[in-house]
């Protein structure tokens, strides 16, 4: 890449790695963040993935510096530093909101952290303008944070945080003021200066879409904890328990009673409904009920030998070209699914599922209860 | 646009005749008060007729030699200016840290900043004044400024409060995330950012110090007197000085008083003061 | 210093950041709380007699103990007359119109004035030979001049003029920050204009009311200057600020001045109390205003 000047090749071994060890931070009595472990390699792409209030803003707030721990240590390689403060960490950071210097102009936001370092002048304007160059702003240069766009306002905050070459690139939420078009088109311009930069990136949000497409590695956290840590392969097909699975959008999570099992297979039924799924987390779902797991879009219109359910329709979404539908069992389920053909409210229609999109948990606590969950 | 139904009428209606005709009623007795002053402080003399028999400036030539107008100005602007300067300088970290910090004992803190503002001058200024004099500070400009102080540097915090809460944090934890360090935060990010706030909180201090009577009255010394405390000495000691120097004087501070409001309505908009206004343009 | 209890200090929000409180603090506790412990301790030590023989001696005479009834009869009325007229005035002039900043600015003004020339313009004004009892005679209203200055009602006016600016800018501004889009809601659900005075403008107003009629007692309790020279300070508007000074310039007892400036502060913060109290049982959330 022609922008690699800004960025020489060194750091992509600005370190072999990071350690979280232990970290952990209480807001007076409550848990944000329970003993976390966690290592980054340097070079990779890592996202903290969870719903609001699941801790992940509060580790990246604990990595920056920006929050102290309650508990735990923070290591560089062989370096200590988690007492370090914000400032002597050299690391560069995104905010949610960007945080931009609103009496700043962009040139200026961008060349802060240089100014603050007291490099010489022609130093700052030479890689100030090699910075706007990379985001596609240097027409910019000269206006106020106020009179830009948001996706314009957005790139200044990545050009500030990328411009001192830092060892980590901390992003909290970044892409979350932004609508649903740009948002795609910034993820990929992200996407493309973690690579061409040679960043090592740490990426928080509550969008699984966002960290499937970004990561190299994703980590799942609810209520302080780590559920799951994996590629974004590994976490979209095989979640670890269902409350990655509901994240992950296996937006039915049907509790019912086990009828056999047979090898890795286990069998569920109920009046109107008969799932034949494979068991998750290791072992075959022990007890008399577990948890089947399905895919709005894993659904067919059909009767299979395996798996059959017939529900009538309630309520009808138009998605072009497919549609969501609202249906409810015999037994008065409802069951969330997406098909290609038309239906319409009022219709009894027979549901089949390939046995291997069906994944069977067993029952573990308020699983389904997961306050904001994306689509 | 066409709404079915209007938005509240503001003009016409009885209700709102009898609001204007009442601001008006109090308006025209107040010019008509504020002139009485202004005709008396020119007149020759003015007794038991509409108008003065005829007029002249030498009262206010009068009011300077006699009062030591120019003495009294000169400490008034010092005094005010100095109240500025520390209330300002103690002040804002103090907003600061009030602003950013929930710490045990907060209340405590906020109490003893709301009392000065809420108790009357005399309550604390008469122990004050005993404990200057113990001190012998009482009678001079120090002890003026001293004095003074206590209103408004809890003034300047209540003011500043909310105008640093207002600032994102999050702002601040950027330019950390950039290097910089706490005493660059603060000279390049929120003193940047803080202007407006401080230039409104030091000239609503200037304007309430010229203004403040009681305390400055209790402890002020021949030499060390503003002109509220000047005016009022003269006022209240009347019959040695003619009535028209007292009415000239009267007429200066108004001036002084409505110059410094006039500076600082230009940057601070009056109906700001509590929140922020929205206003949707009319449609 | 352990980390540990650096940390769980830290989590508690003490830190080095508090250090910034500690000059405003210091110079507060030096030149406020303890002059007002002596001022207290002053009061307790009378010149003659036990501990409490200067309150004793305050409520005991009448000439003494009869201020507090002369201030609170001038600095109740007039906190409510500029609180109750800036009201309507504030509405009148919410929104956005021609001329509001001109009127706005006029109705300000008389902050400028200052109390002495408010008293002196009073004297001249309303005084036996003064414009406002000519007109009156002129147009036949009465046969003698009408006795403004030198009573109740002089310091009373003096009030009203220098305290209304500061009452009105408040609540013009409290009123600023009600969303204007409310009473619009309220129009389509079918209140009419005093209904929705009534139901939405009065009851989100009611709290910076309560505040600012704190404010406003606060400036006419401590009167002091106007009733000196527009009202008669040797009986009708012997005020406690009069007492308190007449103490402890006058007969030079400190100690009896501590203690009337001990009692008005208490007078006052009990009045104080009392109406946030009230206010505390109001709705005091979001006006839907910007950073209302």
């Amino acid at each position: 890449m022609s922008h690699s000047g800004v960025l020489p090749g060194k750091l992509r071994g600005g370190f072999r790695e990071l350690r979280m060890e232990g970290v952990t931070r209480r807001f007076g009595q409550a848990v944000a963040l329970d003993r976390l472990d966690l290592t980054i390699e340097g070079g990779e792409f890592l996202a903290l993935l969870g719903p609001s209030g699941c801790g992940k803003s509060t580790a990246l707030n604990c990595l920056a510096g920006l929050l102290p721990l309650s508990d735990g240590g923070i290591w560089l390689d062989d370096e200590r530093i988690d007492g370090l403060p914000p400032e002597r960490r050299g690391f560069g950071m995104v905010f949610q909101n960007y945080a931009l210097f609103p009496h700043l102009s962009v040139r200026r936001n961008v060349g802060f952290g240089l100014a603050v370092r007291r490099l010489p002048k022609a130093e700052i304007a030479r890689r100030v303008d090699e910075a706007l160059a990379l985001v596609e702003l240097s027409e910019h240069a000269g206006k106020l944070p106020g009179q830009l766009s948001g996706g314009q306002q957005q790139r200044v905050a990545i050009a500030r945080a990328v411009v001192l070459r830092p060892r980590l690139v901390l992003m909290d939420e970044p892409l979350s003021n932004l609508d649903a078009k740009l948002r795609l088109q910034m993820r990929t311009e992200i996407r493309r200066l973690h690579q061409s930069l040679g960043l090592t990136t740490v990426y928080v949000t509550h969008d699984q879409e966002e960290a499937l497409a970004l990561a190299d590695r994703i980590v799942v956290l609810r209520g302080g904890l780590v559920e799951q840590v994996g590629s974004p392969e590994e976490v979209y097909t095989y979640p670890a328990n269902t409350y990655v699975a509901g994240f992950m959008g296996y937006r039915n999570l049907l509790d019912l009673p086990v009828a056999a099992h047979d090898g890795a297979r286990v069998i569920l039924a109920e009046p109107g409904m008969r799932l034949t799924g494979l068991a998750q987390r290791g072992g075959r779902a022990g007890g008399a009920r577990a948890v089947a797991a399905v895919r709005p879009h894993d659904f067919r219109l059909g009767s299979g030998r395996d798996n059959a359910l017939q529900v009538r329709v309630e309520v009808v979404e138009f998605h072009g070209r497919e549609v969501a539908a609202e249906g409810v069992t015999e037994t008065g389920r409802v069951v969330h699914v997406r098909l290609p053909e038309r239906v319409a409210p009022g219709d009894r229609i027979d549901l089949t599922v390939p046995v291997e999109r069906v994944l069977v948990y067993p029952v573990d606590g308020p699983a389904a209860d997961l306050g904001e969950v994306p689509e | 646009m066409s709404v079915p139904i209007r938005r509240p009428r503001r003009r016409g209606g009885p209700y709102a005749w009898i609001v204007w005709g009442g601001v008006a009623f109090f308006l025209v007795n107040l010019l008509a008060l504020i002139l009485s002053v202004v005709v008396d402080s020119f007149a020759t003399s003015w007794f038991g007729d509409w108008l003065p028999r005829g007029f002249t400036m030498r009262w206010y030539a009068e009011a300077w030699d006699e009062f030591g107008l120019g003495d009294v100005l000169r400490v008034t602007l010092v005094v005010a200016l100095a109240v500025v300067l520390v209330a300002l300088a103690l002040g804002v970290p103090a907003a600061y840290a009030l602003a950013r910090r929930t710490f045990p004992g907060k209340r405590l803190v906020l109490l003893l900043l709301l009392l000065p503002v809420l108790l009357p001058p005399i309550t604390y200024g008469i122990p004050l004044a005993t404990v200057l004099y113990k001190f012998q500070l009482a009678g001079s400009m120090a002890g003026v400024i001293a004095a003074n102080l206590v209103p408004a540097l809890p003034f300047v915090v209540l003011v500043m409060t909310p105008f640093i809460e207002q600032i994102d944090t999050t702002i601040e934890s950027a330019a950390r995330m950039c290097g910089a360090g706490t005493r660059q935060v603060f000279l390049r990010v929120l003193v940047p950012l803080l202007v407006p706030g401080i230039l409104a909180a030091g000239i609503l201090v200037l304007v309430r110090t010229v203004a403040m009577f009681e305390l400055t009255f209790l402890v002020a010394g021949p030499d060390s007197q503003t002109l509220v405390v000047a005016l009022f000495s003269a006022a209240f000691t009347p019959g040695i000085r003619a009535a028209q120097a007292i009415d000239a004087m009267a007429v200066v501070y108004t001036m002084l008083s409505a110059a410094l409001l006039a500076v600082a309505l230009m940057f601070v908009n009056p109906t700001q003061i509590v929140a922020q206004v929205k206003e949707t343009p009319v449609d | 210093m352990t980390t540990g209890l650096r940390h769980r200090l830290a989590e508690r929000g003490v830190d080095r950041v508090l250090l910034l409180l500690v000059p405003a603090v210091l110079t507060l506790v030096l030149l406020f709380l303890y002059p007002m412990l002596y001022g207290v301790g002053l009061s307790l030590q009378p010149r003659t007699g036990g501990l409490l023989d200067n309150y004793r001696a305050f409520f005991a005479d009448p000439y003494q103990s009869g201020t507090i009834g002369k201030t609170m009869r001038l600095a109740l009325p007039a906190a409510l007359i500029n609180v109750g007229a800036s009201v309507p005035i504030a509405y009148r002039l919410r929104g956005r119109f021609r001329g509001r900043r001109l009127l706005t600015a006029i109705l300000v003004l008389p902050v400028t004035l200052g109390t002495v020339l408010v008293a002196d313009g009073l004297l001249r004004y309303l005084g036996p030979k003064g414009w406002f009892n000519r007109v009156l005679m002129a147009i036949g209203l009465v046969d003698e001049p009408v006795r403004l200055i030198y009573n109740y009602w002089g310091v009373l006016f003096s009030l009203v003029i220098t305290g209304f600016p500061f009452a009105f800018l408040l609540v013009l501004s409290y009123m600023s920050g009600i969303d204007p889009t409310l009473e619009r809601a309220a129009a389509t659900l079918g209140a009419g204009p005093w209904e929705r005075v009534r139901r939405i403008t009065l009851p989100l107003l009611a709290p910076g009311l309560a505040t600012t009629f704190v404010l406003a007692f606060v400036l006419a309790f401590s009167v002091f200057p106007s009733a000196n020279l527009v009202g008669e300070p040797a009986n009708e508007t012997r005020v406690m600020a009069i007492a308190a000074y007449d103490a402890a310039f006058e007969k030079y007892d400190y100690s009896m001045a501590s203690t009337v400036a001990v009692l008005m502060g208490v007078f006052e913060l009990v009045v104080i109390a009392l109406v946030l109290l009230w206010r505390g049982r109001l709705y005091t959330g979001s006006t839907g205003g910007k950073g209302a």
